[in-house]
């Protein structure tokens, strides 16, 4: 015991918001705290968003994510919908198809009832629209002031989607990144709802099951896609910052390649804040053989919802470890993992 | 998107880019300051350094609220916040920015009540729904955001509402300008202008810089497009050997400022006698302070306030990046200490401070390489 807890290397005092926000200090907590002491002392290299296990030689992806969205209803969704669609889409972009779930509900004692109904019907429907069954569950209830209204935990298994074998170690120089669509609708339509700002702008959030999309892309070009995540908390940034870390390789986007609406960029143009750190929930990115990409493009603008993908950019051997926008004119930025949450910029 | 994409327009921002090449005078070397935290932002984000010739320097100027105020005034600031029923507030700018005992977000995990508010009026508004709270909106910024804080004072003062108040970190441009111009190894070749600030103040106030100083100013937006627009016009001056106030940013920039906002400003704001910048130290007549009409909704007479001085880490060469001096990888902490999670000086932390922004978009490209272009 003494070993692992000398490896310690999480040195941070007190649990910080940050610590929560998918970025740097998630990823300081997670190798330096839980993998020194829950996974046999490492990370199971490198993080993916689901674990792959072995049950009597059937290999089986298992993932699990905690919802804890305020407001709980937004344009284009709520949490009970998230819930459903972020495990099964974590699921589907480490290749897998969710097949059942169980959720845990942590309810604050004062939730009316019909708040906690239509979530839940959210999540029969989300369920139902993502063909994956809620197997069971478990509800705890906490005293009033001790959660805010409601949080949902769901657990997630599915089999492995034939055809697929993705892992940052299969990423090579001169693979093209391809996004699943627009990205930034969920974190802008998120702060906008919060009701903080006087914005108004015609934004939904983009939550939904991107399961369809990923089988498409299997099933077009299925051993070309070399690697997949869905750019949750931190956004495309910090998740191809991730993979960059990951695979020592660097990666180049070009901006004007990169789906953003016209009110994302708005809001973010007024608020200081980058796009590429807003964070999706119904986007993935994946990395694709060169010579086929054409066709993992092809395969996604045919799918409904996919119509809007786009080939962003492409994995350089530098600058390693990073990415690099490169700008309409030939100039180039390093784009950087979010630290913490976006913050407005105002003065 | 309206007035945005029409100055990120790639055959006009290559087509000036050519300009400045066609005018820089390669037997020599310029130095323009941008005095604006905006514009140092704009120019790492959409890599403008690689379109100006190598013997173009931009050198980062004061213009940053956040960066140059001193650790002790956050730490005061905080002191009030860990009253018992205190509301802090401040733009979502300051969150991130560390006191000896943590930044204010630091602050909120261990439970102290502070909000990001987007404009003073959302404190104010705060204020009004929580009349058994008191509010405190920690006021920073240049004139760019100062009229605002002054029209929610008077709006606080004709409503009669007492459980709010403002903690003034607001500052002038002017002072630190000069500042920047006496310090005896200045050598700036002509000013970057701040635009937001301009919208407030005009473009009067510079006429000294042309004049007495004998640099050229011009006034500048935060565009890719203005911002070459501008060197351009620095570069005409200088090879016509004159030294003038320029308005490039003309589209919200008139030239005598906005009487109504400079009106509410002298209304509520006193200058202060000196203040203290980070980096550059003492300066007279730099800041604003509450007038003694207001002194009800002033937080530093309202609260007893430690007025702690709080000297920066020896190591930290904050107010040599904040002058031009060096460049900010050239600090002995950049990117080891100092970092933009575990930031040791404010420079690291705004998005506009010249070493986050030279951190986030600048640091590691000297590795790159050209890359091959994108097929579709």
């Amino acid at each position: 015991m003494t070993s692992t807890v000398s490896r310690l290397r999480f040195r941070d005092p007190q649990v910080e918001m940050a610590h929560g926000a998918g970025g740097k200090a998630s990823r300081r907590l997670i190798d330096g705290l839980f993998a020194p002491l829950l996974f046999g002392g490492s990370a199971p290299a490198p993080l993916g968003d689901a674990a792959h296990i072995n049950v009597n030689g059937t290999c089986v992806a298992f993932t699990t994510d905690s919802f804890v969205v305020s407001p709980l209803r937004f344009p284009g969704g709520s949490i009970g919908e998230l819930a459903v669609n972020g495990t099964v889409n974590d699921l589907a972009v480490s290749g897998a198809k969710a097949q059942a779930l169980v959720v845990s509900f942590v309810l604050e004692a004062g939730l009316r009832t019909e708040v906690l109904e239509a979530e839940v019907r959210a999540m029969a429907a989300a369920a139902q629209a993502a063909g994956v069954a809620i197997a069971g569950g478990d509800t705890k209830v906490v005293e009033h002031g001790k959660a805010d209204q409601m949080y949902i935990t769901t657990s997630g298994i599915g089999p492995l989607i034939s055809g697929l074998s993705i892992s940052p170690a299969a990423v090579r120089c001169g693979d093209k990144i391809l996004l699943s669509g627009p990205i930034g609708d969920h974190g802008i339509t998120i702060l906008l709802a919060r009701g903080d700002l006087d914005l108004d702008a015609d934004l939904r959030s983009d939550t939904r099951s991107v399961l369809p999309l990923v089988e498409r892309l299997a099933e077009a070009v299925g051993a070309a896609v070399h690697w997949m995540r869905d750019p949750t908390r931190g956004g495309v940034a910090t998740t191809l910052n991730e993979l960059a870390n990951d695979c020592g390789l660097g990666i180049v986007l070009s901006e004007d390649r990169i789906p953003v609406r016209d009110e994302v960029r708005g809001a973010c143009e007024l608020l200081g804040l980058d796009p590429l750190h807003i964070a999706n929930e119904g986007q993935f990115l994946a990395v694709v053989a060169a010579e086929q990409a054409e066709a993992a493009l092809e395969a996604l603008r045919e799918t409904p919802g996919g119509h809007e993908a786009a080939l962003i950019g492409e994995i350089t051997d530098t600058p390693p470890g990073s990415v690099l926008v490169t700008t309409l004119y030939g100039g180039s930025r390093i784009v950087d993992m979010l630290v913490g949450d976006p913050l407005p910029r105002i003065c | 998107m309206k007035f945005v994409d029409e100055f990120r327009e790639p055959v006009l921002i290559t087509r000036t880019a050519d300009e400045i090449r066609r005018l820089a005078d390669p037997r020599r070397h310029y130095r323009f300051m941008e005095v604006c935290g905006g514009h140092t932002h704009s120019i790492y984000r959409f890599g403008l350094k690689d379109l100006l010739p190598p013997n173009i320097e931009l050198v980062h100027g004061p213009g940053c609220p956040v960066c140059v105020l001193p650790m002790g005034r956050i730490d005061d600031g905080l002191s009030i916040a860990e009253q018992p029923d205190v509301i802090f507030t401040a733009f979502g700018d300051m969150m991130r920015v560390p006191g000896t005992r943590g930044s204010p977000l630091e602050y909120k995990a261990r439970g102290t009540d502070i909000r990001i508010v987007y404009s003073p009026t959302d404190a104010l508004r705060l204020a009004r729904r929580n009349p058994d709270k008191h509010v405190l909106f920690f006021a920073i910024g240049f004139e760019t955001t100062a009229p605002s804080t002054a029209l929610t004072l008077m709006r606080a003062k004709a409503d009669g509402i007492r459980n709010f108040s403002v903690f003034c970190n607001h500052v002038t441009i002017i002072p630190a300008i000069r500042a920047i111009l006496d310090s005896p190894d200045m050598r700036i070749d002509a000013f970057i202008g701040p635009g937001h600030v301009s919208t407030v103040i005009g473009c009067r106030p510079y006429t000294w810089i042309a004049n007495s100083e004998e640099k050229p100013i011009v006034v500048t937006g935060f565009e890719p497009l203005d911002i070459l627009q501008s060197i351009v016009m620095l570069l005409r001056q200088l090879n016509d050997r004159q030294q003038k106030v320029e308005n490039q940013y003309t589209r919200a920039v008139p030239w005598e400022g906005n009487r109504a906002a400079l009106k509410a400003m002298a209304e509520v704001f006193e200058l202060r006698p000196y203040f203290e910048w980070r980096g550059l130290g003492f300066i007279s007549q730099s800041a604003l302070r509450l007038r003694e009409s207001y002194a009800e909704w002033d937080s530093e007479r309202r609260f007893s306030v430690p007025g702690v001085r709080v000297t920066d880490p020896k190591a930290a060469q904050c107010g040599e990046v904040l002058k031009g001096f060096l460049k900010p990888a050239q600090c002995k902490l950049f990117g080891k200490e100092c970092t933009p999670e575990h930031p040791v000086g404010a420079l690291m932390v705004s998005s506009e401070g010249s070493c986050a922004a030279y951190y986030s978009y600048e640091h590691r490209k000297s590795q790159v390489l050209t890359h091959g272009s994108l097929t579709r």
